[in-house]
């Protein structure tokens, strides 16, 4: 390698470096953080604990507090995620499958739904949820959810399913299938990939979602988990250690899992702004 | 756009759907559309309808809405000092993106987005701060920037100083604030470079090699220019993510000190909703939508010419 290259490596090298380390050490001194006390972790809150103290997270994991968060948030976000599978490839096999009048005035009327974050209407739609009777209740969190994630998950399903083969349905068509069964046996089966993306998606933004929960939910009973992590940090306070074991226990299960489905996350992300 | 296209012959509308129904296809339409439609009406589009109606009265959440009182709330609104600080907040976090986040995730972009094993892990690592939730990064942070332990805690005592406590500093809270911001997305726009990158036609680098360009004009004048639609599109992403910023402020400072952190949700969510000013919140929502609105429509006529990568 020629010296201007080497330089040039040795560069790159320590910028991707120094970027990975910002992003890593506050992460590691997080859960590292849990092991130690209190005194251990100001006289020295990113080297590693002189005792590995289990007790912090075992007392955790012992409680029914935090598993009663994570059951929560599993049943919105799991909840929020099928619903909106359920009901965006629904509407959206009807937009990628037949045509009919008023077809493109519906679409544009979804796609509204692109344009705003749900803060803009958090207060009416307290009010709305709260007129419904679903206060206190997983489904004032799971219905809006499901419909602020509806337009995006329409876009993306109707341009999957319209690249599925036309002769597939004539085929079945002719065999007696009608929309409905063809629906049901062809296309869901064929269109997993796209299904995993928004799924993943749908899951991430419901799982880390604060505001919709802090709104609707009051009894800490059905807090989702970043309720969960504010109520702990304002009974601990100072007490470090309990909190930074408390967020390591919450995100670690998440940081594992979204390693793992990084590719349909990414997918989701990056779907339009590649073919522009 | 309408039901028949060539020269199949024109049908009333009773006939067609007639026709739809021997096919099967107005049984499908009745059941599988309304749902979506009906919940995205319920929870999306009615209540940012409501908003625009309820901003014009004064009212607590309960009880007849009869208060009418114009444009008081917007009025309001348009002289309290913390909401051109949340504003003006807004802004600055615009400014971080664009000109400190946008470059950064793009060099890192640039250095790592060829497909090989190390730099798959650099992009794992990179990303892990934007699937992180904002309330966990947000907890995280308010440890590192505690005067008592984290870095300043421990800047402090090398010093031998008294200790910092950032987040309570008037001058630099928001600094933090806009440093959390940016290490939690630079991934993300990160990500989309990449696979911006990813689709430049690899011939066009071999040509643009064998005409004699170099390793920065192959960059400036053929990588750029072709993923210009994902700059755009992470920009306009930046700036409405930026005007929507809360669960990071929450628990990093909460809006303080003495209100000057504030985004325009967290205002909104202060001074709206935690004190049930139905009507004053619902006019902040307003301004945000018309901001969100401008950023969209902007964004469109910038990238004319490419179909709207919404």
């Amino acid at each position: 390698m020629n010296r201007p290259g080497f330089f040039l490596a040795l560069v790159r090298a320590a910028v991707l470096s120094i970027v990975a380390a910002l992003v890593i050490v506050p992460l590691i001194a997080t859960f590292l953080g849990g092991f130690k006390s209190v005194g251990e972790l100001r006289a020295s809150p990113f080297g590693l604990p002189p005792v590995w103290r289990v007790e912090t997270y075992t007392e955790i994991l012992g409680g029914s507090v935090f598993w009663g968060y994570i059951q929560n948030s599993l049943i919105i976000s799991f909840s929020a995620v099928f619903l909106t599978l359920m009901l965006a490839s629904m509407a959206a096999y009807i937009f990628a499958q037949i045509r009919f009048f008023g077809s493109k005035y519906i679409q544009a009327y979804l796609l509204l739904g692109l344009m705003f974050p749900f803060a803009t209407a958090i207060v009416p739609l307290f009010l709305q949820i709260r007129d419904f009777g679903l206060l206190d209740n997983p489904l004032g969190v799971i219905l809006p959810q499901t419909a602020f994630s509806m337009a995006f998950a329409i876009v993306l399903l109707r341009s999957f399913f319209q690249q599925l083969p036309k002769e597939l349905f004539e085929a079945a068509y002719v065999d007696g299938c009608g929309y409905i069964g063809f629906f049901f046996r062809f296309t869901l089966p064929l269109s997993t990939p796209i299904l995993a993306t928004v799924g993943t998606f749908v899951f991430v933004q419901s799982w880390n979602n604060y505001l919709l929960p802090l709104v609707v939910i009051n009894d800490s009973a059905g807090y989702t988990w970043p309720l969960g992590i504010m109520r702990y940090r304002g009974e601990f306070m100072v007490e470090w250690n309990r909190i930074l074991a408390f967020v390591s226990l919450t995100i670690l299960p998440a940081l594992i899992f979204f390693t793992f489905t990084q590719k349909y996350i990414v997918a989701g992300l990056t779907r339009g702004s590649v073919k522009g | 756009m309408t039901t028949m296209t060539g020269s199949r012959p024109t049908l009333s509308p009773a006939a067609r759907i007639a026709r739809m129904h021997k096919q099967g296809k107005l049984t499908a339409l009745l059941l599988f559309l309304p749902p979506a439609l009906v919940l995205f009406t319920l929870f999306v589009i009615w209540p940012i309808f409501n908003a625009a109606n309820l901003s014009f009265f004064k009212w607590s959440g309960y009880g007849a809405i009869d208060n009418f009182i114009g444009t008081q709330n917007y009025q309001r609104l348009a002289k309290h000092s913390v909401f051109h600080q949340s504003l003006w907040n807004s802004l600055k976090l615009i400014l971080a993106s664009l000109f400190i986040q946008i470059p950064l995730a793009l060099t890192l972009a640039l250095l790592i987005y060829k497909k090989t094993s190390a730099n798959t892990a650099f992009r794992l690592i990179f990303f892990a701060p934007y699937i992180l939730a904002e309330i966990a990064s947000g907890v995280i942070w308010s440890f590192i920037f505690d005067g008592d332990f984290g870095v300043s805690g421990q800047i402090a005592a090398a010093l031998g100083i008294d200790p910092f406590y950032i987040l309570a500093d008037r001058q630099f809270a928001f600094l933090a604030i806009i440093t959390v911001v940016v290490w939690k997305y630079f991934g993300y726009h990160m990500m989309i470079f990449i696979a911006a990158l990813q689709a430049v036609p690899e011939d066009l680098l071999e040509a643009a090699e064998i005409d004699g360009a170099g390793r920065w004009q192959k960059v400036f004048y053929v990588e750029l220019p072709l993923i210009m639609h994902a700059i755009k599109l992470s920009a306009f992403f930046a700036i409405v993510g930026a005007l929507q910023v809360f669960d990071i402020i929450i628990p990093l400072t909460n809006g303080g000190p003495s209100n000057s952190t504030h985004s325009i949700v967290s205002y909104l969510y202060t001074y709206g909703l935690a004190q049930l000013n139905v009507g004053y919140g619902a006019a902040v929502g307003v301004v945000l939508f018309i901001l969100c609105m401008v950023t969209a429509f902007s964004y469109r006529r910038l990238a004319m010419g490419k179909g709207g990568a919404l």
